[in-house]
């Protein structure tokens, strides 16, 4: 049909019309219904999500005295954008940094994964409340600068630093793992703070705010209706005696070497000094990168918790072990006698002191004769009934296990150290299969060889005698503030292998190691008033002199402290860990001092030669 | 018919309601992409609404004078008002303030006025008394030049005032021309003009010139009926090609294979030639030019493209053909603009709810991306009622054209259409992402005084032309 071609074009540019808006509706169904991603762009625009830092949790002591609580600091923030050419020598000199350092600060934040000059990057970190408070009267000279609160850790009594560890921000593995983490979060890096951080760093807030393209804030978003707020982090208190803790630091001083005092009746741990120690506040703010490398580079070790960490010999405080261990399974009676003259005569030998001889089960343990304890090992690992070396090493072994040596006490701290109790196996390999017998490990007998043991485990070792038979793991928090109790395996009892009566005869020559007038290995530990019960050790090694080794508990009855000393480098027992365990125990039980000469003395010593001649 | 006696009788209501609903629309949005809590006021003058207010009343006022004004003057003044237009289009290339880089604004005390917004309906009254002729023959080589000068002088200033955004508006005339006599095979080609233009970005010279071969191959075998001699003269050529190809890859040179169907073809056309010389086929003639005439233009498309063609507008059309993307970059408009528009869903935030063009998110969103406002608020509800007032606007206008007795108001009618036309299917296209960032205004919605005064000029004439036809 010949369509006039006037009119047909009417139709044709009509339809070119209807045509054009077809496909821009089409577009636009696009956008706006079919395609979802443009909401969260739209979203991701628009809203900033501004985190809220909870306080982390105080810390007291367990006579409530506050020992970690915080103070405020502020993180200088800046959008690079809305900065403005500014006075850097004002604002390097109000913050106590240098123009470079803002330089260097500015090429700095521009490498943060996530950078964005139209949002909010942390140009200096934790600046002073002090510093704040100069800085907030003139930000408004510089534009595009503002701070975000945050808070720090303080240590009102500058204790316990390797106890409480350290605060730090999250890194990215951290937050690769937990989800919970976000750049610029704190997290408890090491000790206490760690293993409690759950805890202690409360719940974090978050505020929603709508901003615009500068990333100026135009508003909270549907009027804070999904805004959470900050949950401070729960208070805890622990089991540290923050007297006792900084009485035994201040002990130790310039000495190296460790002490750990535990409440035997439940596994508190009342005191945990490693020497030598640093100042907590060194590792709060900004410098704690810069302090932190020095300490590490510092010979003597300060960070390294020798408590949980340090692997030495028992030393003849491991008579105790065997020598329960002998009554146990009746290879030695309370009864029974060895004669010593100057040591243990089989095989390559074991020299001992001078003493009177022969001597009696809490004798020996009293004047700690080597000789004795040869015996009673051999005994044991050849008690005919068990057939062979092996096996009767084997049963020594799970005993000696039974005291929580070997393996972790599972203390409520990070890096605890499991120690060093050989097997059939090792000696296996050693030597050869057959290939030793009880002479070749007689070491054993007197707290050497292949043994290592922490002080922790050596204190939990005093408590277990303190106990007469059993033990509650160690552990350093006693409440979880709006929580019901602890963990229950630190109520859980641990029980020994060995029968309590026979711990009455060990207990009754360490009594007399004390209190027994002649002969007693560490008399310079007695107290007139409070009867300590203690053993010396002398641990041989291979770093230089010896190790001064004390453990010890008090008072006889109904006891209240279970402790032990080391020294290292610092020979006998009986010289320094016996006065300082005895010092340390009369500080908490009877809270005063009756010996300042020997306070001072002690406080004074200077051991820190490793390689001192024996005393 | 009668003349009709009332200075303000007979106008097309239907028109002028379409008119006042998107102004006021158009006011919305404005308010809702510029508003902030501290100007919350709808009258604060201080803020673009509230001068957008005084810019209608100001329109009001406008479109009321041209309606009690004569409709003969318009007709008599037409060739007075474009040489008027040309004069204040020239100041300002000279005098003009510049505004994002143009020289396109004329400074009159405090307000500035853009002579390129009135220069278009002083360009259609002129083409429009040209073409409204009795007897106007408009393929005539004469009628051609006329009209190319009275449309491209206007366009050639504004180009050189540096907004060649607002210079290809006139393109849209074509569609008035068409209207008045233009044939559909030279639409045709024009179309596929703007095919192969698209092709040349996206696709390399040698698919292309190898189509326009297989494509005038395939007219000749359509409208020729010589199919045996169509298919051995492909093949010999597309062989002598292959050949040569492999021949100087063998002796080693590396030559583009662009060259080498160039090649192919200069040597295969003079054949032609000779061939339809004897045959005496006329049609080979017209396909040769054809075929002559497309690869020129998509070989200078392609380097007019690459080489001169400013970096930023290379981008914006790379962006849309999908060639390269930067969000944070340069595409970050079109981005942005499409966030804002695709969040809004099917209902849209509500007024006053968005948040993309009230943050200031999308760039120039109370002028030349006021679309996103609507988008965002009124979601595609909103769009879609207003994108139809657009349609049903043009549908009416060119209904009224159809209806007018004067070829002069007809032609000015259709004129009124494309231009408007133009202007809708571009700058919602561009917001949407169906066109380049072009920057001019949408119809009575963007803000600013020039822009909505020449619309209210333009439409308004033609409104006082109908009523009184």
């Amino acid at each position: 049909m010949p369509l006039n071609i006037t009119t047909d074009k009417k139709y044709i540019i009509s339809s070119i019309i209807i045509f054009v808006f077809i496909v821009m509706l089409t577009k636009l169904f696009m956008l706006q219904i079919v395609e979802q991603s443009y909401k969260l762009s739209a979203s991701n625009n628009v809203l900033r999500y501004i985190p809220q830092y909870p306080a982390r949790g105080l810390i007291y002591d367990r006579n409530g005295d506050l020992i970690v609580c915080n103070q405020a600091a502020y993180d200088l923030m800046v959008i690079k954008n809305e900065v403005k050419a500014f006075d850097t020598t004002e604002f390097a000199s109000i913050l106590g940094i240098n123009i470079d350092q803002i330089r260097a600060s500015f090429s700095q934040i521009k490498r943060i994964k996530g950078y964005s000059p139209y949002k909010p990057s942390v140009f200096l970190k934790q600046i002073s409340s002090k510093t704040y408070a100069v800085l907030q009267e003139k930000l408004y000279k510089f534009p595009g600068f503002d701070v975000q609160p945050r808070t720090l850790r303080t240590y009102p009594n500058k204790i316990a630093g390797h106890l409480f560890g350290y605060v730090g921000e999250v890194d990215e593995d951290m937050i690769a793992k937990n989800p919970y983490y976000q750049l610029g979060d704190y997290i408890g890096i090491n000790g206490l703070e760690k293993s409690y951080e759950k805890e202690i760093r409360g719940k974090k807030g978050v505020k929603i705010f709508m901003v615009d393209v500068r990333s100026r804030i135009k508003g909270s978003y549907e009027n804070g209706l999904y805004d959470t707020v900050a949950v401070v982090g729960q208070d805890i208190t622990c089991t540290i005696d923050a007297k006792l803790q900084g009485y035994g630091e201040k002990l130790m001083a310039n000495k190296i070497g460790s002490i750990v005092a535990i409440e035997p009746k439940t596994g508190e741990v009342l005191a945990m000094i490693s020497s030598p120690t640093y100042d907590p506040e060194l590792l709060v703010g900004r410098e704690r990168t810069a302090n932190y490398r020095t300490l590490q580079s510092d010979t003597l070790k300060p960070i390294f918790n020798r408590a949980l960490m340090a692997l030495y010999p028992p030393g003849s405080t491991f008579k105790i072990v065997n020598g329960l261990i002998g009554l146990q399974e009746g290879t030695v009676y309370p009864t029974t006698r060895y004669g010593c003259a100057g040591g243990y005569p089989i095989g390559r030998g074991v020299g001992c002191h001078i003493h009177p001889s022969p001597l009696s089960f809490t004798q020996a343990i009293q004047m700690s004769c080597n000789t004795y304890f040869c015996y009673v090992f051999r005994g044991i690992v050849d008690k005919p009934i068990f057939g062979s070396v092996e096996n009767g090493f084997s049963v020594w072994k799970k005993h000696v296990e039974s005291f929580g040596f070997g393996n972790r006490l599972n203390i409520d701290l990070p890096n605890e150290l499991r120690g060093l109790v050989p097997s059939v196996s090792f000696y296996d390999r050693y030597f050869r299969k057959g290939g030793w017998n009880s002479l070749t490990i007689i070491s054993l007998s007197i707290g050497q060889g292949e043994l290592g043991t922490s002080p922790l485990q050596m204190a939990n070792l005093s408590s277990i005698i303190a106990n007469r038979g059993y033990y509650y793991s160690p552990h350093v928090v006693k409440e979880i503030k709006g929580k019901d109790g602890i963990d229950p395996k630190f109520t859980t009892k641990h029980i020994t292998t060995i029968d309590s009566t026979w711990f009455n005869y060990v207990v009754e020559g360490m009594d007399m190691a004390v209190n027994g007038g002649a002969g007693g290995t560490a008399l310079n530990a007695a107290l007139p008033k409070i009867r300590i019960c203690g053993k010396t050790g002398t641990a041989q090694n291979p770093h230089g002199a010896d190790h001064s080794v004390f453990i010890a508990f008090a008072p006889k009855e109904n006891p209240k402290i279970a402790i032990a000393v080391y020294i290292e480098n610092a020979g006998f027992g009986g010289t320094w860990a016996s006065p300082i365990a005895s010092l340390m125990i009369e500080k908490y039980l009877a809270d005063s001092i009756s010996r300042p000469d020997l306070e001072k003395y002690i406080k004074d010593a200077v051991l820190l030669d490793r390689h001192a001649r024996k005393k | 018919m009668q003349e009709r006696n009332s200075t303000l009788g007979g106008l097309d209501w239907p028109t002028i309601f379409i008119y006042l609903a998107l102004v006021f629309m158009g006011w919305m949005n404005i308010y809702a992409a510029v508003y902030s809590d501290e100007h919350n006021s709808i009258l604060d003058f201080t803020q673009r609404y509230g001068m957008q207010l005084i810019w209608i009343i100001l329109a009001f006022a406008l479109a009321l004078v041209i309606l009690l004004i004569d409709r003969r003057v318009y007709f008599v003044f037409a060739y007075f008002f474009y040489g008027l237009a040309l004069l204040l289009l020239i100041s300002a290339l000279f005098f003009g303030r510049v505004v994002n880089g143009a020289h396109s604004w004329l400074q009159i005390g405090s307000a500035g006025i853009q002579p390129a917004e009135f220069a278009k309906f002083a360009t259609i009254l002129a083409l429009a008394k040209l073409v409204g002729v009795y007897n106007f023959k408009i393929l005539q080589p004469s009628s051609i030049l006329k009209i190319s000068i009275i449309i491209l002088l206007p366009a050639f200033i504004i180009i050189l005032q540096n907004d060649t955004g607002s210079a290809m508006v006139y393109g849209a005339l074509i569609l008035v021309l068409y209207r008045e006599g233009i044939p559909n095979w030279f639409m045709l080609f024009l179309v596929f003009m703007v095919f192969i233009f698209i092709l040349v970005i996206i696709a390399s010279n040698a698919l292309i010139l190898i189509l326009l071969f297989c494509s005038t191959i395939l007219l000749f075998a359509i409208y020729g009926d010589k199919q045996k001699e169509v298919i051995s003269y492909a093949l010999s050529t597309a062989i002598f090609g292959l050949v040569l190809y492999f021949t100087l890859n063998y002796l080693g040179y590396k030559i583009s294979s662009t060259y080498i169907i160039l090649t192919s073809m200069i040597i295969g056309i003079p054949i032609a030639l000779v061939y339809a010389f004897f045959r005496r086929i006329r049609l080979i003639y017209f396909l040769t030019l054809f075929l002559v005439i497309t690869t020129v233009f998509a070989l200078s498309v392609d380097y007019g493209y690459h080489r001169i063609l400013p970096i930023h507008q290379q981008k914006r059309i790379n962006d849309l053909l999908g060639i390269e993307a930067d969000p944070q970059g340069w595409g970050y408009n079109v981005n942005q603009s499409k966030i804002a528009i695709g969040s809004g869903g099917f209902w849209g935030k509500g007024f006053l709810g968005g948040t993309q063009t009230k943050f200031n998110f999308v760039p120039e969103q109370s002028t030349d991306f006021i679309f996103c406002t609507v988008g965002e608020e009124w979601g595609f509800v909103g769009s879609t009622v207003v994108l139809s007032l657009f349609v049903i606007l043009l549908l009416r206008l060119i209904m009224i054209a159809e209806r007018q007795r004067e070829a002069f108001a007809k032609v000015y009618g259709y004129g009124v259409a494309s231009i408007i036309f133009f202007h809708v299917a571009v700058n919602v296209g561009m917001t949407i992402g169906l066109f380049p960032v072009i920057g001019i205004p949408l119809p009575f919605f963007s803000y600013g005084g020039s822009s909505l005064w020449a619309f209210t000029i333009l439409l308004f004439i033609f409104i006082k032309l109908d009523s009184s036809r």
